[in-house]
């Protein structure tokens, strides 16, 4: 029971870091049609960002300002990198924003170096929150969640409630009129897509002091968001959501377990030997087996119901 | 009764294949050095994977970033086949293990395209990239036939030596590869010329119609994606062949985005152009890694420059070419064209000079003296940032300005030559 509460909290709150940055993947993806990756690259700028910020001023204004930046930067790449590929079509938008990924990995080589950077929790957000029967559930994971929420809820009252939210959804689905009625649709996807960018920094400023700040966080990430986006069907915020939850529970429970297929065999009478044909796929413990599950589950989804959870459309 | 067929011998093609069956053979003769030799040999294996994956991304429109599964799949169970020979377990020639790593690739197209084709677009692109992630990590959870970390090496000098041929010297590995590097390129080329090829290209460019003709899309590009993993999988068991060892990076992501940034750089729209953009490639991989650590920083700017001023890679930029050296008026570019070459070699200096500084400061273990295009300065002195910088803000304008004169020149020959067709 402690280990199934624990574990539970871990993956919601690693859920909703997932969330933050499969959203904006997800709008960008549905108002362009753009498939960006380099969104986990995004991420892992603010991580780094927001490490160097917080070394010279603090971790709070790095809190602001990290996503602020990569925003910005976000911005700067619509404006004059993806809107001159958009002629040549979805593809080559692809193609770009992959180029962009290996660049910015190689910035980040040759900016911080190869090895992970000590980026870490700040001192008021150490020790514990609350006692979950024996063990102790930290604050920070506690501040993740919340800063998460928060954000999700001021992005949601955005695009439901004001002006430039309507503007946005409006745009999703009909470009051309919302271009006819005076918006300048253009802004606003470039608005979107340095919003996007912002998100998954201000995920960086928070996941990379959870987890660690080193270069290869984004190619980690990166896959991960891709099935995230898959799994809940191409396009929808809610199924981003659900997915997000769902992988993200996936994938803490599945490390602190150690079942095997051979115990499941073994309960219903069938005992796996080392002579039994394929015994090292059998025996293989979950926790092992971790890192494949989301891809396990993306295959099985893709397989089963192509358009994903709550996916609308297919292909 | 009989069909009339007329057929002319098609000269400049059958020239075309001479010429690049002698470029094989005669290479190492020029090229003697023992690096050039290893570089050739990892050429022609990168240009088996390249083409094969431009029978996805160029023929068949499909986008994949899990292209390296198939060779590196290949590539595993050639380097089983190879210690079973070396057991005795196998009687099996070394000179045709290719056949193994295309036949298990194909296989494994099987599988995983029955998965990935049911979708194209962007959604193919995810799926591709989801499988590739999958069997890296299940090629490190399965120690016992992968190796784990370390890979499994092999000894490629086995069985019965065929006519003296061991593969021990590095040279006769070269031919190996050089002959199946072509025989894999004429397949592949008259695989072009098929139905299948054709209506790959009908796929690509407008599914819906495909569909309304009578053809099952879906069934195309799994057609199409089988094939290619075989020829994927030859590649993956040559280089097993030439390395003698294979590791988890041979289905990594990384080999997966290699050959995705080499085909898109010579050229997806042309046979050639992946054979052009392979050469290219390995060249900057394993000779520009030499010199410097920032070469994937090179290659990533390379690659961005290409998707943004000329999306039809090397090869397209070439065929712009033709007409106008047709018409005999190359002689009004040339000068624009060296114009702007050399501003472009101005700004990449500069460029070359500021990266190079930043990694000798931000690595603490290198010395910030440092010398570049044989001059000697301190990277910590604010002396070679001011040069350099000028240097790169220097070739951006003129290149700039070169650029608007290649412009100008190129649509005043287009307008004229369009104007005496018509």
């Amino acid at each position: 029971m402690e280990f199934f509460v624990v574990q539970l909290l871990n993956g919601i709150s690693y859920g909703l870091l997932l969330f933050m940055l499969s959203s904006g993947l997800t709008l960008v993806f549905s108002l362009m049609g753009v498939l960006n990756f380099a969104h986990a690259s995004f991420y892992m700028l603010g991580a780094y960002f927001a490490f160097q910020i917080s070394t010279r001023i603090g971790f709070y204004p790095a809190l602001v300002a990290a996503p602020l930046l990569v925003g910005g930067i976000g911005m700067l790449v619509e404006r004059y990198g993806l809107r001159t590929v958009h002629r040549y079509g979805h593809v080559a938008e692809l193609l770009f924003t992959f180029g962009l990924a290996y660049l910015i990995e190689e910035a980040v080589h040759l900016v911080w170096g190869r090895a992970a950077v000590e980026y870490r929790i700040p001192p008021s957000l150490e020790g514990p929150l609350f006692a979950v029967f024996t063990s102790q559930y930290p604050i920070y994971r506690g501040f993740m969640m919340l800063v998460s929420v928060a954000m999700l809820v001021s992005i949601w009252l955005a695009l439901t409630r004001t002006r430039i939210g309507l503007v946005i959804q409006a745009a999703l689905s009909h470009p051309q009129t919302v271009e006819a009625l005076g918006h300048n649709v253009p802004r606003v996807f470039m608005l979107v897509f340095g919003g996007g960018a912002a998100l998954a920094g201000l995920a960086g400023v928070i996941g990379g002091n959870a987890f660690v700040t080193e270069p290869g966080m984004a190619a980690a990430v990166g896959p991960i968001i891709f099935v995230v986006v898959v799994v809940g069907g191409m396009g929808s915020l809610a199924g981003a959501f659900v997915a997000s939850l769902l992988i993200g529970c996936l994938q803490t429970f599945s490390v602190g377990l150690d079942w095997t297929l051979a115990g499941l065999f073994a309960r219903f009478g069938w005992r796996v030997t080392a002579d039994t044909p394929l015994a090292s796929l059998w025996s293989i413990p979950l926790a092992q087996a971790a890192p494949v599950l989301p891809y396990l589950l993306m295959v099985l989804i893709l397989i089963f119901r192509p358009r994903g959870l709550l996916g609308t459309r297919e292909g | 009764m009989a069909v009339l067929r007329y057929r002319p011998l098609n000269l400049g093609r059958w020239l075309l294949w001479g010429a690049t069956a002698a470029l094989f053979v005669l290479a190492p003769l020029v090229f003697t050095h023992g690096f050039a030799l290893t570089m050739m040999t990892q050429m022609g294996t990168f240009i088996i994977f390249a083409l094969s994956y431009n029978m996805l991304l160029g023929q068949g429109g499909m986008l994949s970033f899990g292209h390296a599964v198939y060779s590196g799949l290949g590539a595993y169970f050639t380097v089983h086949a190879l210690n079973l020979i070396g057991k005795g377990a196998l009687a099996f020639p070394v000179m045709l293990l290719p056949l193994v790593g295309g036949l298990a690739g194909l296989v494994f197209g099987v599988v995983f395209g029955y998965v990935t084709t049911r979708r194209a677009g962007t959604t193919f692109a995810m799926i591709s990239l989801g499988i590739g992630e999958l069997v890296h990590a299940c090629v490190l959870m399965f120690p016992g036939f992968f190796g784990g970390e370390g890979g499994i090496s092999t000894n490629r000098m086995v069985g019965k030596p065929f006519l003296g041929i061991t593969f021990g010297p590095a040279i006769q590995v070269y031919y190996l590869v050089a002959a199946w590097c072509f025989a894999c390129m004429v397949a592949m080329f008259a695989l072009t010329q098929t139905p299948l090829g054709r209506m790959a290209n009908a796929v690509r460019d407008n599914p819906e119609r495909a569909e309304f003709v009578g053809y099952d899309t879906q069934k195309v590009r799994f057609l199409q994606l089988v094939l290619s993993a075989f020829f994927a999988g030859v590649s993956g068991a040559l280089s097993c062949i030439n390395f003698e060892i294979v590791t988890d990076e041979n289905v990594s992501a990384l080999r997966s985005g290699g050959v995705l940034l080499a085909t898109f750089i010579g050229g997806t729209g042309f046979f050639f152009g992946p054979i052009v953009g392979s050469v290219v490639f390995v060249f900057f991989v394993v000779a520009l890694s030499g010199f410097t650590q920032a070469w994937l920083l090179y290659l990533g700017l390379f690659f961005l420059a290409m998707v943004l001023y000329a999306p039809g890679g090397i090869a397209s930029l070439v065929a712009m070419q033709l007409p106008v050296i047709r018409a005999r008026r190359f002689g009004e570019l040339a000068l624009p064209y060296l114009l702007a070459l050399a501003a472009g070699l101005v700004a990449f200096a500069g460029l070359v000079g500021a990266v190079e500084m930043v990694y000798r400061i931000s690595d603490a273990s290198l010395d910030t003296h440092m010398s570049l295009f044989g001059v000697g300065f301190d990277a910590r002195s604010p002396r070679p940032w001011t040069a350099f910088g000028a240097l790169l803000a220097a070739g951006l304008v003129a290149l700039g300005f070169a650029a608007r004169r290649v412009g100008e020149r190129w649509g005043a020959i287009q307008g004229e030559l369009q104007g005496n067709r018509a």
